[in-house]
Formats: structure tokens, C-alpha cells, sequence
């Protein structure tokens, strides 16, 4: 009860702040033609003097009226969900994981219909609300697991495994066979266990697995996305093929250790095939010892990737230069060739894949973009795991289910999954008022 | 927080004093606003900075705000505060709090011990005295980061171990889950003794010399001297840094957040607060219940350890 009045709340807040947005746009100092400065807030805080720099010799020439800065931010996500309480957030920034789609616009100029956006954009409605898009994507990824050809190789294993049971089967040949760790969790960092959600869609729901765990009670039963993500990891930390000490696992080394074959595996999303690939040549290797492979499930004979946008970019609401910061968004995702160099999928209808996907031509992979939300329920996904404090985006559930795998914490598989779903349960009741 | 309150009540006092001896009345109008317009600057800092947040943590509290300006603070009354005693996941987090408090005792003796050592004149007093006080200089992540290394399998701790003949001692010493509270209360130790010492050195150097002659005169011992001279010399400051370790142990955040994020049963109760709250699950209200559960006990703790150990003046002569 008290649930839904807060989102009726919300609501009509995010309807006010609709129609006064609407307003401001009417009495708009600029006519329309990008002019002025603009502040843009960047994650990359490693490329904002490089990359960045080129970026805005390039815009300002072709729009001399737009002055154009950067402000790079280390905890993005952080910083920006107590600063977007204030008005102070740049003109153009990445839309925040934190906000809720019922809120995007209390934040965000609208861009444009979803319809008018889908034309020339993908992903568009990752951050919609209502028929509105609030971002467009800096660049696009697909979902499956990074993997060092060497180390497979000299395991015996050349093709992409199909099952669950053919995965852990050669994980387990690789441990046999070579000195390599056959799969990484990165436990300690925490956030790359959060990489293994990203790869729900496999299964027959498709894209529209998130909102289908919003009708079920128990995601984590045998047939649904959850469970065979979960049960994959659990089995391989549980048969012993995963780093000896999960503890003090380290992030930018694990970068080295896949690069120089001392690990085989790692569930990342498909952005991170670029920097294994620079680990492995700065280890002595080379480029094409890294591979990416789509997620060992086959529906109906067939590899499924979940293909999803990366941060959007958007326009602060309270903007004072919002044409300069529109044109700022579209040259991004169209001119900059961000998407590119970071071997991403282009936000743009009809770019070309890059070719650190060349594996996924040969397998026939088909890509899954998540389906939207239906009208009114678009915050109900996450109500319902913010909730039930299962952060299918965080790593405290997943270091969890390490523990339980590796015995370092009471239970089983089995008692485990059914206190997530009891969980589940309670909180989707809940969350429904 | 104290003193300021302090010096409030006090200023006012002696103002009214100076000012019933005499001048013509309209300086004693001035006479009397004058103080409080200088404390008006930093009383108005403490309100803004201190009290109002604080004001607010508690509205909070009572409302299942998720800390978004937009959404509106749902009342729910005293929801928040039974969750967090019905939950079977917040209050046994307190268990992780003894390992600390154990190592609080054990981080008291060591600067106790080379804090009445070098308060004597032996080699090197003032190096030693640098070496200890270190750690306490150097910044809670930064140290964090230092022994992530350290603990790490394979690491400088496992190769220490080896170099001596102990290598059958290593273990996960993050990794398992019955060691991982020790590796994190240890690192405390290594951190937060230096302050004790610097603390308690203070205190002892401020005992004057010729009682330690009369003692040695009398036939005292060094043991005698301690006993007898510095321990009740020091007691207050000996209480302070107790309820400061245990409110501390009880509060305890940096070390075990930047080592493990509380994974691998070493989550604390302040780890917790900050998951629930903004962190991960956007609990506003939860949270800031906790942390006022969190600060009544501290409150009650001190009161409790105030209780037994009376604050009596100190006398030597």
C-alpha cells in the first residue's frame, strides 16, 4: 500500500516536472542553433586529456559557436546520485544507473519520441519512459565470456561449448590439462560478478526476461535465465576451477593474468575485449589470443547474446544550452567513432559490428535487445530487488553464493536459490501492493 | 562537541557578570549581544553542519525514503526501527564488532606498554617513538591497500612465514572465512596503536620527575613506578581511549570496506548501513534508523562504562 503511493507520487511529481520542462524549452534563451559553452561529464576519466581532447578540436570545428569542457568523474555513479539534487550536473552527462525510469525525467531534457528515436538509434528504450527517450548510447555491448584461444587450445577445446555441463566439462579439462586458473570470478572487486546478469536473454523469454521475472516468483528454478547464470557459477567454484583465494583477487591484474594465459575464462560484457587484448600484448602475446564466446545456452539450437547500450548520454534538464548539447549527443554517437574504438556495437541503426565480435558471425549468435517495460511498470524490476536486497547489479548476492560454493559459508545450492526466491517472492507481493 | 556546548554556557555568564558592575546602559545592551554575535558565525556552522543533518537523519528515519529528491517521504512510523531488530541479517553483524573490541584491549596494551617504555631514556627513544606513531599518519585506504598485499596468497606475509620455516602457517587470510575478522582486526591494531601511544605518552611525560626520584629513594621498582605512579596518573586518559576503541570497534567501516567490502562474513554494521543505504539498495530510511540505533548505543555504552569506572579526580600528591 504505502509502496503504491509513493509511486503514484512519483508519478504525478514526474508529471509536473514534465509539463514545466516542456516550459522551460519554449522560453529557451538559445533559437535552436548550438551555441555557448557546455560541460560534459565523462566516466573515461583515462581518456578525457587524450581521446576527449581530439573529440572537442573536432566538434568545435564544425560548430565554432560551442565551447566544449570536460569534467571526468572516478565514482561516477556515486558522485552524480547526490549531485543530481542539485542543478549543478553539467549540460550534456551519462544517465546514472541509480535513477529510475520514472524519474528520468525530472533530470532529463526529452530527446525526442521513442519512435522518432528508434529511426536513427539503438537502445533507445533502455532510457525511456512514457514513449519519451531521455539518452542516446555512447557505444553498444554484447554479453558472453572472454576467453584466452591459447589456453583452450592446449586443453583440446576449439569450440564454443553449447551447454552448461559441455562448459564446466571444459573448465575442468583446462584445469586438468594446463597450469591455468579456468575461470576468474574477480570476487574481491565485486562489480565484475555483476557482468554475469548482463547475459539474461538466452533463454526462451528472450529480451523480455527482466520483465518476465517480474509476473514469477521464483527466478532461480531450474529453466529460468537466473538459475542457469547462477548455477554455472556456483558449479565452477564448487568443483574447484576458480582462482584459489577469491579474497584478494584484483581487477587490473586479472587483465594480465587472462592476457598471459595464466586464466582461461572471465564473464565480462563484450566492452572488456579490447583491454584483454592490450593486457595481452603488453604480456608478450597477441591480440588474436583473445577470444569472445556467447554464453554456453543454446535456445532452439541457437546462441542468444543479450545486446544492450552502454551509459546514454544525455541533456541536464536545467541546461542553458541545450541545442549545443543536443548537437553535442548526436556527433557523439554518430561522428566521434567512440563506439569503434572500443570495440563496442555502434548506437547508430545500421553501423557495422566490430570485429572483436568476429566470433559470433561464425557461430550464427543472434542478438536479444531487451524489450521495455510495459506502461507503469517500469520501475517495477528494480522495486522488486531493491526490495528484496537481491543486487542482481551489485556483488553482494553473487560473493554470497561464492561463499556457500567454496564452503566458506553455511548451505547449499539448493537452500540457497530458495531463499533467494523466498525473498523474491516477498518483495514482488510487496512491491505490487 | 562537547566544549562548544560548554563555552556556550559559559560566555553568557560571564558577560552578565561584567556587565551588572557598571557603565552607562546603552553599553550594556552592546555589552551583552557582543559575545553571542561573535559566536554566531561558528554556533550558525555547528547548527547548518552538525545539528540539522543530524535533525534530518532522525526525520528520516521514520519515513521509506530512497534518497531521491523527487520521491516523496512516505511516514511509515516505527517500521524501520522493528526491521532492524526483527532482521535476522543486521543486529548479528554487532558479532563481527567483538573481534575488534578484543584487538581494542590488545592495541591498548602494546601502547601502554611502549608508551611507559619510552617515556624511560633508552637508545634510539625518539626513532622508536617516530616508527610507532607512523602508522597513525598514514591515510585508512592507503593501508587498506598496503595489506591487501600483504595478505594476499603468495604475498609478503605468506613469504615471511616462509623464510623462517613457519610456511606450513599460511592460509587464505582473507579467503577464510575463520581467519578473515583476525587479518581485519589486526590491520586495526597495526593502525589505530600509534595514536593510543602518542596519547598516552603525552599523559606520562606530564608526570613530574621528582616523583619517580622519591619512588626510586623509597626502593620502587620499575614495576612499583607503573603500578603505583603512571597507571593512576593516567587513568582518565586510559577510560577516554577505551570508550573511544569500543565506540570505535562498534563503528568500525574503513578497513574492512576497502579490504573485503564486507564480503566473506567480516560485514559490520556501518558496511551494512551504507549498503542498505545509498550503496546498493537505496533503504534511505533503514539506514538512517540504523544509524541512529548505532548512535543510541554508543551513548549507552559510554554511559554504561562511565558508570563503572567513576571519574574521580586525580591526586598524587
Amino acid at each position: 500500500m504505502a509502496k503504491k503511493l509513493i509511486a503514484v507520487g512519483a508519478a504525478a511529481v514526474a508529471a509536473t516536472l514534465m509539463l514545466a520542462g516542456c516550459q522551460s524549452g519554449g522560453t529557451q534563451p538559445d533559437d535552436g542553433t548550438p551555441s555557448g559553452e557546455i560541460t560534459v561529464l565523462t566516466q573515461r576519466t583515462d581518456l578525457v586529456d587524450n581521446v576527449f581532447q581530439d573529440y572537442k578540436k573536432e566538434f568545435e570545428a564544425k560548430y565554432p559557436d560551442v565551447t566544449v569542457n570536460f569534467e571526468a568523474i572516478t565514482d561516477y555513479e556515486g558522485e552524480i546520485a547526490i549531485r543530481l539534487n542539485t542543478d549543478d550536473y553539467g549540460d550534456v552527462l551519462l544517465i546514472p544507473n541509480s535513477v529510475s525510469k520514472d524519474q528520468l525525467a525530472n533530470y532529463f531534457e526529452p530527446l525526442g519520441t521513442t519512435d522518432e528515436l528508434k529511426e536513427k538509434y539503438l537502445f533507445v528504450d533502455e532510457q525511456a519512459y512514457d514513449g519519451t527517450g531521455y539518452g542516446v548510447a555512447i557505444t553498444g555491448n554484447a554479453q558472453g565470456y572472454v576467453y584466452n584461444k591459447k589456453v583452450w587450445a592446449a586443453a583440446g577445446i576449439t569450440d564454443a561449448p553449447t551447454t552448461p555441463e559441455e562448459f564446466i566439462a571444459d573448465l575442468q579439462s583446462i584445469k586438468d590439462q594446463t597450469d591455468a586458473i579456468p575461470l576468474y570470478t574477480n570476487y574481491k572487486d565485486g562489480w565484475p560478478l555483476s557482468q554475469w546478469t548482463g547475459d539474461r536473454g538466452f533463454g526462451p523469454e528472450g529480451g523480455n526476461y527482466a520483465n518476465h521475472t517480474t509476473e514469477i516468483d521464483a527466478p532461480w528454478t531450474p529453466g529460468e535465465d537466473y538459475y542457469e547464470i547462477d548455477s554455472i557459477l556456483y558449479d565452477a567454484v564448487a568443483g574447484g576451477l576458480t582462482e584459489d583465494d577469491p579474497a584478494t583477487t584484483n581487477w587490473e591484474n586479472s587483465k594480465t593474468l587472462i592476457g598471459s594465459g595464466q586464466v582461461a575464462t572471465m564473464v565480462l560484457g563484450s566492452w572488456a575485449i579490447t583491454q584483454m587484448r592490450d593486457a595481452a600484448v603488453a604480456a608478450g602475446g597477441s591480440a588474436d589470443d583473445i577470444g569472445y564466446w556467447p554464453f554456453p545456452v543454446q535456445t532452439d539450437g541457437v546462441f542468444h547474446s543479450a545486446v544492450g547500450g552502454d551509459y546514454k548520454n544525455a541533456i541536464n534538464v536545467h541546461s542553458q544550452h541545450k541545442a549545443a548539447a543536443q548537437a553535442w549527443i548526436d556527433w557523439f554517437a554518430n561522428e566521434s567513432g567512440y563506439a569503434a574504438s572500443q570495440g563496442g556495437i555502434s548506437p547508430v541503426v545500421g553501423g557495422e559490428l566490430p570485429d572483436t565480435l568476429a566470433d559470433f558471425d561464425a557461430l550464427g549468435v543472434k542478438f536479444v535487445e531487451t524489450v521495455p517495460a510495459p506502461a507503469g511498470d517500469e520501475a517495477l524490476e528494480a522495486a522488486i530487488y531493491n526490495g528484496a536486497e537481491i543486487d542482481i547489479w551489485g556483488n553482494l548476492y553473487r560473493q554470497k553464493l561464492i561463499d556457500i560454493a567454496r564452503g566458506a559459508a553455511d548451505g547449499d545450492k539448493e537452500s540457497y536459490f530458495a531463499e533467494l526466491n523466498a525473498k523474491w517472492e516477498a518483495a514482488r507481493t510487496a512491491a505490487q501492493g | 562537541m562537547v566544549s562548544v556546548t560548554d563555552t556556550t554556557k559559559l560566555v553568557p555568564a560571564i558577560a552578565g557578570k561584567r556587565t551588572r558592575k557598571g557603565g552607562p546602559p546603552g553599553r550594556r545592551r552592546t555589552g551583552r549581544i557582543t559575545p553571542w554575535l561573535f559566536l554566531l558565525v561558528p554556533l550558525a556552522l555547528l547548527g547548518v553542519f552538525t545539528y540539522l543533518p543530524a535533525a534530518n537523519m532522525f526525520m528520516y528515519s521514520f519515513t521509506s525514503w530512497n534518497g531521491f529528491e523527487a520521491t516523496p517521504k512516505q511516514f511509515v512510523g516505527l517500521d524501520n526501527y522493528a526491521s532492524i531488530f526483527t532482521r535476522d541479517d543486521i543486529l548479528p553483524v554487532f558479532v563481527v564488532s567483538l573481534y575488534y573490541i578484543a584487538a581494542s584491549f590488545i592495541q591498548m596494551a602494546l601502547a601502554l606498554y611502549f608508551a611507559t617504555l619510552l617515556s624511560f631514556s633508552t637508545w634510539f627513544q625518539n626513532l622508536f617513538k617516530g616508527i610507532l606513531f607512523f602508522p597513525a599518519l598514514i591515510n585508512g585506504v592507503a593501508i587498506g591497500f598496503v595489506f591487501l598485499y600483504l595478505f594476499q596468497p603468495g604475498g609478503t606475509l605468506d613469504s615471511a612465514l616462509g623464510a623462517v620455516g613457519l610456511g606450513d602457517l599460511t592460509r587464505h587470510w582473507l579467503g577464510d572465512p575463520d581467519v578473515v575478522n583476525y587479518s581485519l582486526a589486526a590491520t586495526s591494531v597495526w593502525r589505530y596503536t600509534g595514536l593510543n601511544f602518542v596519547l598516552f605518552l603525552g599523559a606520562i611525560q606530564s608526570i613530574p620527575k621528582e616523583t619517580y626520584e622519591a619512588a626510586e629513594i623509597d626502593g620502587a621498582n620499575r614495576w612499583h613506578q607503573f603500578r603505583y605512579i603512571i597507571a593512576p596518573s593516567i587513568k582518565r586518559i586510559i577510560s577516554l581511549s577505551f570508550i573511544l576503541a569500543i565506540s570505535g570497534s562498534l563503528a568500525v567501516f574503513e578497513i574492512p570496506y576497502i579490504m573485503t567490502q564486507g564480503a566473506n562474513g567480516s560485514m559490520t554494521f556501518v558496511i551494512k548501513t551504507v549498503t542498505l543505504g545509498l550503496g546498493t539498495f537505496h533503504k534511505v530510511g533503514l539506514a538512517s534508523a540504523m544509524a541512529v540505533v548505532l548512535l543510541l548505543l554508543v551513548l549507552l555504552i559510554t554511559w554504561v562504562q562511565r558508570r563503572l569506572v567513576p571519574d574521580d579526580k586525580v591526586d598524587l600528591s
